[in-house]
C-alpha cells in the first residue's frame, strides 16, 4: 500500500504546531499502524530528519500508552481497539491519513503526538483506591461476592487509562474515566465502605484539573477501546449525589 | 569460601523464613521517616514495594520511564497468579507449589527462596482481594481457579485474560494512596542511567528527565531495582517496546553481579512472525492450553496443501492430526511447562510439519472444547484473547485453529541477590524479574506475578529494614558529593558520544541485527560453535554501533531515539554475557537447551554433578572478560531427578 500521511508536528508545549505531509510506500496490509509509523520514522532518520514522537509501549492494547487521533477518531477507524491493535488492512491504498495527538485542555502536548496525561494519575490519587495497608487482610474467601457484582466490577476495571474518552468528548470531560474507577470499587464490599468519600474526592479533583462537564453525548462510550459503558456514569452520579446529600 | 554469601537461614526449610523474620532488625517509625529509599520501576515488584515501604513510613522516590506507573509491562500479563490456597480441595499445599516450582525450574533455583515464595503466595491473594481486585468468581461467590503448565492442580487465580492489569492496578492504587499522603514521590518519564556508590554503598542514582532531557541526581539510603527483564535484547519479543535491561546492566558495571544471564524463557504460544517489518510479538496466554489442543498434521502432503492454502486445518480428519504433546507427555498433555512445549513445537517444525508459509507455526485448536462446552463458555473464558487474535491475524479462531509459535517472553536470569534480595553491593536491592532468584532455568506460568508481588509486598519491606537499621545515623545523602558529580559526568559524556557519531544506521537497524544474532545462536537451541560465533559477531556489531549509529535530535529535548540508543548500547554488552554464560553451561536445563546435551528422546540432559550451581558473573572493567563465580545449589528437601511429565 502507498499512503500519504498528514501528521501533527509540534516541537514542545509552547510551540504552535502544524501539519506536515509524508509519503510511505510498499506497506503490507498486515502491518500494524504503529509499525507503519516505525517504518516512516526509520526513513526520516536515514534522511537526517527528526522522527515523529509518539507514545506506545505494550503494543497489545493493554498498557494504555498509545493514543492518536486518526482520521478524526480516537484510536482510528476500527472499533473496540487501541491504536497499537489497528492494522493497515483497515485503510485503502492511496488514502491520505490524518494523525493528530489527543486534543484536550486536560492533556497538554509534550511533543508531536505525545501528550501529558498526568491529570489521570492525580484524579486517582484523590481517592481511587481502597484504604488498606499491606498485610493483615482477611482470607480471600472470607467475604463471598456475587458473581454478577464481581463481573460488573471487572467490566469497569477494564479501563486502560488511555484518555480516548476525554479526547473524544466535546466538553473534554473525564467522567467516564472517573466513573469506571468509582463504579468498579463501589461494586465490591471491599470498596463500598468509602464509596461516597471516594466519589466526592475524585470528582472534586477532576473539576480542579479543568476537565469539562458531562452532557451525556455518549461519544466517550462509543470510542472507548475497552467498551466501558456510560451506565457507570449514572452509578457515579448516584454515589456522588448520595454523598452530597449526607453533607 | 565463595565471595557469594546467600545468607540462607539455618534450620528446617519450612521454618527458615519465620526464623529469619524473627532475627532480622526492624526500624522504628520515628527513624523510618528519616530514611530515603529509591525504587526503580513501577510494575508489580516496584509498585508493590513503593506502596509497602511508603505505608511503613519510609520516604520513597519512585521512578518510571512511562507517563504513568500503570503502564509498566506487568500490565500485559494475561493468564493468572498462582497461590497454594487449595480452594479446589485438589491436594495443593505450600509444599506442592514449592516442589512444582523447583521441578519446573529444572532444579536450578534456590530451595529456600522458592519455599518462601510459595509460603507468602496465599497472603498475596488476600491482599489483592482486600484492595478490590475483581478476580473471577463462581456462582457461590467464592474465587475461581484454572490450571497452568507444570502443575496437576488448579491453583491459578485470574481476572479474565487481564490478571496482570488488575493486580497492577491494585499496586498502582496502593501507591497512589501513598503519593497523596506524601510518603511516595513519583518521578514519571524519568530513566535511571547510573547508580551512585559512596564508600561501597548504594547512595543514589543519576536519572534523565525524558521530557526536558535534563540529567539529574537523586540521593537515598538504599536503592531498589525493579526494572524487569531483558528479553528485548532479542529485538522481537513479547515484552513492551520500552522494556529494557539498562538499570540492571548499570548496576552490574558498578559491582552488582549478574546470575544465569543465559536463562531465557521462550513462550510456546505466541502469534507467529510475519514479514521483516515487525517490531513486536504478541503472546497468547498460557491459559489457552487449559482448553486448546496443540497439533500439526501427521502427513506431509497435508502440510504442503495447507501452506498453499488448498486445505484448511478444520478439514483434516481427527486420525490425521498429531497431538504431539498429548502423544509425548500423556500425564501433563497440553499443560507441560513452557520450555518443553516450545522445544516440542520447534522439533515438529524442524521436521517439516510447520503449518504456515514460513513453516514456523503449529495449531492451537479449540474445536474439541467448543464441542464439549459450547461456544459461549469458551467466549466467556477467552473472549478478549480470541478478539485480540482475530484483530491481528484476521482469522476467526472459533472456526479455524489459532496458529502459534514460540517467542522470547521472560528472563529467569538477572541480578544476583541473597536471601534478603540484596545484591553484592550493600544497600542495593533487586526484586521481581530483575533478579534471578526463584525460577531456576524455567519459570512456570502464573508465577511471575506471584514473585513480583511477593518480593514487593511481603519480602523486601521486611529484609530492607535489616540493612536500614544500620543507617539510622546516616544523614540525608549529599548529592553534591564528588561521586555524584563523577557519575553525572560519565552519563553526559556517554550521551554526547552517541550523539556525535552521526553514522549511517538507525538504532532499530542495529537492534534488528543484534536480535537476529541472539535468536539464531542464543535462542531456543544453542551449541558451542554457534555461541562462539555469536560472541564474535556481537563484538563486531558493538564496534559498528559506536562508529555508525545515527541518532537524531539533541539531548536537551524529548528524544526517543536517544533513549533507544542508550538501551541498545547496554544490550550490545549484555547479549555477549548471555552467550558466554550459555557457552559455559555444558548441559541442558529448562529454557537453556544445548544441542550437544540431550537424551535420545530429545529431552534436556542436565549435568548435576558439574552444573548444580548459579553462574554468577562479575564485571571487571571495559574490554575485560567478566569473572565467573559459582553459588553451589544445595538440595536438602527435593531429590534431583530428570523432569518427567510423561507419567
Amino acid at each position: 500500500m502507498n499512503l500519504k500521511l498528514k501528521i501533527w508536528r509540534q516541537k514542545n508545549a509552547k510551540d504552535k504546531g502544524r501539519f506536515e505531509v509524508y509519503q510511505v510506500n510498499d506497506i503490507s496490509p498486515d502491518t500494524s499502524f504503529l509499525e507503519m509509523l516505525d517504518i516512516l520514522n526509520n526513513h526520516l532518520i536515514h534522511q537526517g530528519k527528526e522522527p515523529v514522537a509518539f507514545d506506545h509501549d505494550c503494543r497489545e492494547g493493554i498498557c494504555g500508552m498509545c493514543s492518536l487521533y486518526i482520521n478524526g477518531r480516537a484510536h482510528g477507524p476500527d472499533d473496540d481497539i487501541t491504536t497499537c491493535q489497528l492494522h493497515m488492512r483497515k485503510f485503502k491504498d492511496g488514502e491520505t491519513i490524518t494523525i493528530e495527538p489527543w486534543r484536550s485542555a486536560g492533556f497538554p502536548v509534550i511533543k508531536d503526538l505525545v501528550v501529558n496525561r498526568g491529570a489521570f494519575d492525580s484524579i486517582l490519587q484523590a481517592g481511587g483506591y481502597v484504604s488498606v495497608n499491606t498485610g493483615g487482610a482477611p482470607d480471600a474467601n472470607a467475604i463471598p461476592i456475587p458473581k454478577k457484582d464481581a463481573d460488573e466490577s471487572m467490566d469497569a476495571a477494564a479501563c486502560i487509562g488511555c484518555g480516548a474518552c476525554v479526547a473524544t468528548c466535546k466538553n473534554g470531560s473525564a467522567m467516564l474515566f472517573v466513573a469506571a474507577r468509582v463504579s468498579s470499587l463501589a461494586r465490591l464490599p471491599q470498596g463500598k465502605v468509602e464509596a461516597a468519600r471516594r466519589a466526592k474526592a475524585m470528582v472534586a479533583r477532576m473539576d480542579d484539573l479543568g476537565f469539562g462537564n458531562c452532557t451525556n453525548t455518549t461519544a466517550c462510550e462509543q470510542e472507548c477501546p475497552k467498551g466501558i459503558s456510560i451506565a457507570h456514569i449514572a452509578r457515579l452520579n448516584r454515589e456522588f449525589l448520595g454523598a452530597k446529600l449526607k453533607d | 569460601m565463595s565471595i557469594l554469601d546467600s545468607k540462607i537461614p539455618e534450620g528446617p526449610l519450612a521454618q527458615k523464613w519465620s526464623k529469619h523474620k524473627a532475627e532480622i532488625k526492624v526500624v522504628s517509625p520515628a527513624n523510618k521517616r528519616k530514611l530515603d529509599v529509591i525504587v526503580i520501576g513501577t510494575g508489580l515488584g516496584g509498585g508493590a514495594a513503593a506502596a509497602a515501604l511508603g505505608e511503613l513510613g519510609y520516604n520513597v522516590k519512585m521512578f518510571c520511564i512511562s507517563d504513568s506507573p500503570r503502564r509498566a509491562h506487568s500490565i500485559a500479563a494475561q493468564g493468572g497468579i498462582n497461590a497454594a490456597k487449595n480452594y479446589q480441595n485438589d491436594n495443593d499445599s505450600v509444599y506442592r507449589l514449592f516442589y512444582d516450582t523447583v521441578k519446573g525450574g529444572d532444579y536450578r533455583a534456590r530451595e529456600a527462596n522458592v519455599y518462601r515464595l510459595a509460603e507468602v503466595s496465599n497472603l498475596i491473594i488476600d491482599q489483592c482481594v482486600a484492595q478490590g481486585v475483581p478476580f473471577a468468581r463462581d456462582y457461590g461467590g467464592l474465587l475461581d481457579n484454572r490450571s497452568f503448565g507444570g502443575a496437576q492442580v488448579s491453583r491459578t487465580f485470574y481476572a479474565r485474560g487481564q490478571t496482570g492489569q488488575q493486580l497492577l492496578l491494585g499496586a498502582y492504587a496502593a501507591v497512589n494512596r501513598q503519593i497523596e499522603k506524601g510518603s511516595v514521590k513519583s518521578y514519571l518519564r524519568h530513566e535511571m542511567l547510573d547508580v551512585v556508590l559512596i564508600d561501597g554503598k548504594a547512595r543514589g542514582i543519576i536519572a534523565r528527565n525524558l521530557v526536558t532531557g535534563a540529567v539529574e541526581r537523586f540521593g537515598a539510603h538504599a536503592v531498589v531495582i525493579a526494572s524487569g527483564g531483558y528479553s528485548n535484547v532479542f529485538f522481537l519479543s513479547t515484552n513492551a517496546m520500552n522494556s529494557n535491561g539498562s538499570a540492571a546492566w548499570q548496576i552490574f558495571k558498578k559491582g552488582a553481579m549478574f546470575a544465569n544471564p543465559c536463562f531465557t524463557q521462550i513462550h510456546p504460544t505466541c502469534i507467529p512472525v510475519h514479514g521483516d517489518q515487525q517490531s513486536k510479538l504478541t503472546l497468547m496466554s498460557e491459559s489457552l492450553r487449559n482448553d486448546g489442543r496443540i497439533w500439526v498434521p501427521k502427513k506431509k502432503e497435508d502440510v504442503e496443501k495447507i501452506r498453499k492454502k488448498q486445505l484448511k486445518a478444520s478439514q483434516i480428519p481427527e486420525e490425521d492430526r498429531d497431538y504431539y504433546l498429548e502423544r509425548r507427555y500423556p500425564a501433563f498433555g497440553n499443560l507441560v511447562p513452557r520450555d518443553v512445549a516450545s522445544r516440542a513445537a520447534k522439533e515438529r517444525c524442524d521436521a517439516g510439519f510447520g503449518v504456515n508459509e514460513t513453516g514456523l507455526a503449529v495449531y492451537l485448536d479449540f474445536s474439541t472444547a467448543i464441542n464439549r462446552l459450547g461456544k459461549k463458555v469458551i467466549e466467556e473464558r477467552y473472549g478478549n484473547l480470541f478478539q485480540m487474535y482475530e484483530k491481528i491475524v484476521d482469522t476467526n479462531p472459533y472456526e479455524e485453529p489459532m496458529m502459534i509459535y514460540p517467542a522470547v517472553h521472560y528472563t529467569m536470569g538477572g541480578i544476583w541477590v541473597d536471601y534478603n534480595l540484596m545484591t553484592t553491593v550493600p544497600g542495593l536491592y533487586a526484586i521481581g524479574e530483575a533478579n534471578f532468584s526463584d525460577h531456576g532455568a524455567n519459570r512456570l506460568g502464573a508465577s511471575a506475578l506471584m514473585q513480583g508481588l511477593a518480593d514487593g509486598y511481603f519480602v523486601l519491606p521486611y529484609t530492607i529494614g535489616d540493612y536500614l537499621a544500620k543507617e539510622i545515623q546516616s544523614p540525608k545523602v549529599d548529592t553534591d558529593a564528588p561521586e555524584f558529580a563523577e557519575a553525572e559526568k560519565a552519563v553526559n559524556d556517554k550521551i554526547n558520544k552517541i550523539l556525535a557519531i552521526q553514522g549511517s544506521q538507525s538504532v532499530d537497524d542495529l537492534h534488528k541485527k543484534l536480535g537476529h544474532i541472539m535468536w539464531e545462536y542464543v535462542g531456543m537451541a544453542r551449541n558451542k560453535a554457534g555461541l562462539e560465533k555469536a560472541i564474535a559477531e556481537i563484538k563486531k556489531l558493538r564496534e559498528e554501533f559506536w562508529k555508525d549509529v545515527k541518532v537524531t535530535g539533541i539531548t536537551a529535548d524529548f528524544n526517543q531515539e536517544l533513549e533507544k540508543a542508550l538501551r541498545l548500547a547496554d544490550f550490545l554488552e549484555l547479549g555477549e554475557l548471555m552467550a558466554m554464560d550459555a557457552l559455559n553451561r555444558n548441559e541442558s536445563c529448562g529454557g537453556h537447551f544445548r544441542e550437544e546435551y540431550q537424551t535420545p528422546e530429545g529431552e534436556a540432559l542436565r549435568d548435576d554433578e558439574n552444573y548444580t550451581y548459579v553462574a554468577v558473573w562479575e564485571y571487571k572493567g571495559e574490554g575485560q572478560k567478566p569473572v565467573l563465580h559459582k553459588e553451589e545449589l544445595k538440595f536438602e528437601t527435593v531429590k534431583l531427578a530428570q523432569r518427567n511429565y510423561k507419567e
